[in-house]
C-alpha cells in the first residue's frame, strides 16, 4: 500500500502548508502583499518552543509530554505575535502607500534580519525536538501513521474550520472582509483598518508559530535556515489555491504536499528511472506553472476581470 | 546643445573615463588586491542589474528568477571550456552561444507566463529558477552532463590575443594581476551594457515597455504588440544574464549551483529596485553599493568588535549580514523609490500619494469600479 503511504505522508505535510499559507494568503488579500518574513517567524516559532522545552526540562518540570509542548506553545505563540505586529508596524505600515516592489524589499530586508538574530541566538546547527510526543504508529491499511501526525492533521483542519468561522461570523471577521474589498470605504464605515491589519498579521504569525512547531515535532529538528524553504513552498501552496482566498490557501497546501509526496514517490518509476526523488521541487513547481498557465488566477482564486 | 555644453560634456566623460581606468590601481594600492576583485564583482552585478532592469524597470515585470539566466549563461561557458567534456571554444564564441541560449531559456519562461501578471508572475518566475538551479543540482546522473553539487572547475579564463586573463602578466617591467586585466574586460562589456540600455530605453521598444508597464490595455489599444514586447523584455534582459554568467564563469574558475539559489535573484531584484527602478544610473549606483557593503562590513566588523569589546562578540558573518538586512530596510524606508530614481517614475509615485489612492490598488480599484 505504497500510494497510500505516500497520500498520508503528503496529508501531513499539506496541512502543515496549509496552516503557513493561510498567513500569506490573509496578508495578501488584506495588503496586497507578500510577506517573505512569514516562513521566519515560522521559524522563530519552532525555535521557541524548543527552548522552552529545554527550560522546563532544566526547571525539572515533569509533566506529560503533550502538556509541556502545549506549555511551550503558550509562550511561543505570543512571541510570534509579537514578532509579527512589529513586522507590521516597522517594514509595511510606513510603506502602505509606496511602490509595490518597496515593502517586497524591506519585507526581503526583514527576512535576512530575522534569519541572522536566529543564527545569532541558536546557532547555525540543527537543534533536535525533544522527544516529548508519542511516535507509535497506527496502520491504516497497510499505511502507517503516527500518533503525532494524526493529531498534525485534525489540528490543522480545526484551526483552519475556526479561522473560516472567524473571518465568516465575527465582527473582526467582517471588518477583515470589509477591509480586504476597499479600506478606504472600510474606514468610512467605522473600520479601524490599522487595527484590523495589525490583527490579521498577528493571527497569521500565531498559525505560522503553531505550524513552525508541527514541521519541528514531525522531523524532531529544527534549524535557523528551515524558515526560508518551508516559507517559499508555503507560499506557492498559496498562489496555487489562489492567492487572498482562505478556502484556497488550505486547498492549496494540502494538494502540495500530496502532490509533492506523491512525485518524490513515483517520479523515478514515471520517468523510467531518470529523474530520482531529489527532483520533488520540480515537480512541485511545474505543476504550480501548469496550474497557473491554465488558471491564471489560482485554483480558487476569483478570475481578476481585464480591466474594461 | 549649445558649443559649452558640449566642451563640458566632453570634459566630464574625459575624467570619467581617466577615473575608472585608474581605480583599479588606486584600490588595488592602498586596499589590496582582494578589493579589486570586489571591483570586478561589482561590475558583473552592474550588467546583472541592468538586465533585470530591463524587465522589472522597464517593462514593469516581476522576475523573482532573474540568476537563472545568469546560471545558463555561466554553465555554457562552463562546459564548453573545461576538461569536464574536454571541449575548450574561444571564448568569444562561448559568449554569444550562452546569450543566446540564456533568450532562449527567457523565452522558454516568457511564453506560458503570458497571461499572468503581478504576484503570480513573481512566484512563477521564483519556480522557473529554482527548477533550473535543481537541474543544475541534479543532472550528473544518469548522464553526467552538469556535475552535480560538486560543480565544474578548472574553466579556461579568457584569453585574449594569446595572453590569458588569468594569470598575471609583465608590462613595462610591472606585474599586473590577473583581477586587474578582469576589471578592464568588464569595464569595457559593462559600457558596452550601459550604452545599450540607454539606447533601448530611449527607442520605439524602450518606449512600448514604458507604456506596458503604465498601462498594458491602453498599450495594445495604441497598436502595441504585448506578447512580442514581453517576450522581448524577457530575452533582451535574459541576454545580459547569460553574458555576464559566462564573464563569471571565466573569472571565478569555477561554477556551482550554490550560486545561483533564490538568493542570488533576490539579491539583483535589491539591487534594482533599491537603485531606483528604471532609471539605469540609478541601478548602477544599487549594484554597486550592494556588493561593496557586505564586502565593507566584513573587513569592518571584526576589528571594530575586537577594538570594543576586546574579543568577538558576534561571528562577522552574521554581522554583517544583520546589518546589511537592517541597512535594506532602513533605505526602502526613508527613500521608498529608490535612491536614484528617475524623474517619471517619482512622479508617477507622488501623483498617486496625492489622489491618496489606497495601497491595496489593483484589487481595491477594480472592486470599486464593479460596484
Amino acid at each position: 500500500m505504497d500510494f497510500l503511504q505516500q497520500i498520508l505522508n503528503g496529508l501531513v505535510l499539506g496541512s502543515i502548508y496549509a496552516l503557513i499559507a493561510l498567513g500569506y494568503t490573509m496578508v495578501y488579500g488584506i495588503m496586497g502583499l507578500i510577506n517573505f518574513a512569514h516562513g521566519e517567524v515560522t521559524m522563530i516559532g519552532a525555535m521557541v518552543t524548543i527552548t522552552v522545552l529545554g527550560v522546563l526540562a532544566n526547571a525539572g518540570v515533569d509533566l506529560p509530554g503533550a502538556v509541556m509542548v502545549l506549555l511551550a506553545l503558550m509562550v511561543a505563540i505570543p512571541v510570534c505575535m509579537l514578532l509579527g505586529f512589529t513586522i507590521e508596524r516597522v517594514a509595511y505600515r510606513p510603506l502602505r502607500n509606496a511602490p509595490r516592489l518597496a515593502p517586497l524589499i524591506t519585507a526581503i530586508g526583514l527576512s535576512i534580519v530575522l534569519q541572522n538574530l536566529a543564527i545569532l541566538i541558536w546557532g547555525r546547527n540543527y537543534i533536535p525536538f525533544p522527544p516529548l510526543l508519542p511516535h507509535d504508529s497506527v496502520n491504516i491499511f497497510g499505511a502507517s501513521i503516527t500518533v503525532l501526525q494524526v493529531v498534525i492533521i485534525f489540528l490543522a483542519i480545526a484551526i483552519m474550520v475556526g479561522l473560516l468561522l472567524m473571518v465568516e461570523k465575527t465582527k473582526l471577521g467582517r471588518a477583515m472582509r470589509a477591509t480586504s474589498q476597499n479600506p478606504a470605504v472600510a474606514g468610512l464605515m467605522g473600520v479601524n483598518v490599522n487595527t484590523v491589519i495589525s490583527m490579521t498579521f498577528v493571527i497569521g504569525a500565531g498559525l505560522g508559530a503553531i505550524a513552525g512547531v508541527m514541521v519541528a515535532a514531525n522531523y524532531d529538528q529544527a534549524h535557523s535556515h528551515m524558515g526560508f524553504l518551508i516559507g517559499l513552498k508555503a507560499f506557492t501552496a498559496a498562489v496555487l489555491g489562489g492567492i487572498g482566498n482562505l478556502g484556497g490557501a488550505v486547498v492549496g497546501g494540502i494538494l502540495l504536499g500530496v502532490i509533492e509526496s506523491l512525485g518524490a514517490g513515483y517520479i523515478g518509476d514515471l520517468t523510467g528511472g531518470f529523474l530520482g526523488s531529489h527532483y520533488q521541487d520540480i515537480f512541485a513547481f511545474m505543476v504550480l506553472i501548469l496550474v497557473l498557465v491554465f488558471r491564471p488566477s489560482g485554483l480558487l482564486g476569483e478570475r481578476v476581470a481585464e480591466r474594461a | 546643445m549649445t558649443q559649452v555644453n558640449k566642451v563640458k560634456q566632453l570634459a566630464v566623460f574625459g575624467l570619467a573615463a581617466i577615473g575608472l581606468a585608474c581605480l583599479p590601481f588606486i584600490v588595488g594600492g592602498t586596499l589590496g588586491n582582494s578589493w579589486v576583485r570586489t571591483l570586478d564583482f561589482a561590475l558583473l552585478y552592474i550588467m546583472l542589474a541592468l538586465g533585470l532592469n530591463i524587465v522589472v524597470g522597464f517593462a514593469g515585470l516581476l522576475d523573482l528568477g532573474f540568476i537563472a539566466f545568469y546560471a545558463v549563461g555561466a554553465y555554457t561557458y562552463a562546459l564548453l571550456n573545461s576538461p569536464h567534456f574536454g571541449i575548450f571554444l574561444p571564448w568569444w564564441t562561448i559568449l554569444p552561444v550562452g546569450a543566446f541560449l540564456a533568450a532562449c531559456a527567457g523565452i522558454m519562461l516568457g511564453t506560458p507566463v503570458l497571461k499572468l501578471r503581478g504576484d503570480y508572475l513573481a512566484i512563477v518566475t521564483l519556480g522557473f529558477g529554482e527548477i533550473i538551479r535543481i537541474f543544475m543540482n541534479n543532472l550528473n546522473a544518469p548522464i553526467n552532463i552538469t556535475n552535480g553539487p560538486q560543480g565544474v572547475n578548472m574553466i579556461a579564463p579568457v584569453e585574449i590575443a594569446g595572453v590569458s586573463l588569468g594569470k598575471s602578466i609583465e608590462l613595462f617591467g610591472t606585474k599586473i594581476n590577473s583581477v586587474y586585466l578582469y576589471y578592464y574586460l568588464f569595464l569595457i562589456l559593462c559600457v558596452l551594457t550601459v550604452i545599450v540600455c540607454s539606447r533601448l530605453q530611449h527607442s520605439r521598444i524602450g518606449r512600448a515597455w514604458v507604456a506596458l508597464r503604465e498601462d498594458d490595455i491602453a498599450a495594445s489599444a495604441m497598436g502595441i504588440n504585448i506578447r512580442n514586447i514581453k517576450l522581448l523584455a524577457f530575452a533582451l534582459g535574459a541576454v545580459f544574464g547569460g553574458i555576464a554568467g559566462g564573464l563569471f564563469a571565466s573569472f571565478q574558475g569555477f561554477v556551482s549551483p550554490e550560486s545561483f539559489g533564490l538568493l542570488e535573484s533576490i539579491m539583483v531584484l535589491a539591487m534594482v529596485v533599491l537603485g531606483g527602478m528604471g532609471h539605469i544610473p540609478g541601478v548602477i549606483l544599487g549594484a554597486i553599493l550592494l556588493t561593496i557593503t557586505p564586502e565593507l562590513l566584513r573587513d569592518v566588523i571584526g576589528p571594530v568588535q575586537m577594538a570594543v569589546f576586546g574579543k568577538m562578540l558576534i561571528d562577522p558573518e552574521n554581522a554583517r549580514m544583520l546589518l546589511f538586512g537592517l541597512a535594506l530596510i532602513l533605505v526602502m524606508l526613508l527613500r521608498p523609490e529608490g535612491l536614484w530614481p528617475n524623474k517619471r517614475r517619482a512622479a508617477e509615485f507622488h501623483d498617486a500619494l496625492d489622489e491618496d489612492l489606497p495601497a491595496v490598488d489593483s484589487q481595491a480599484r477594480q472592486e470599486g469600479i464593479k460596484g
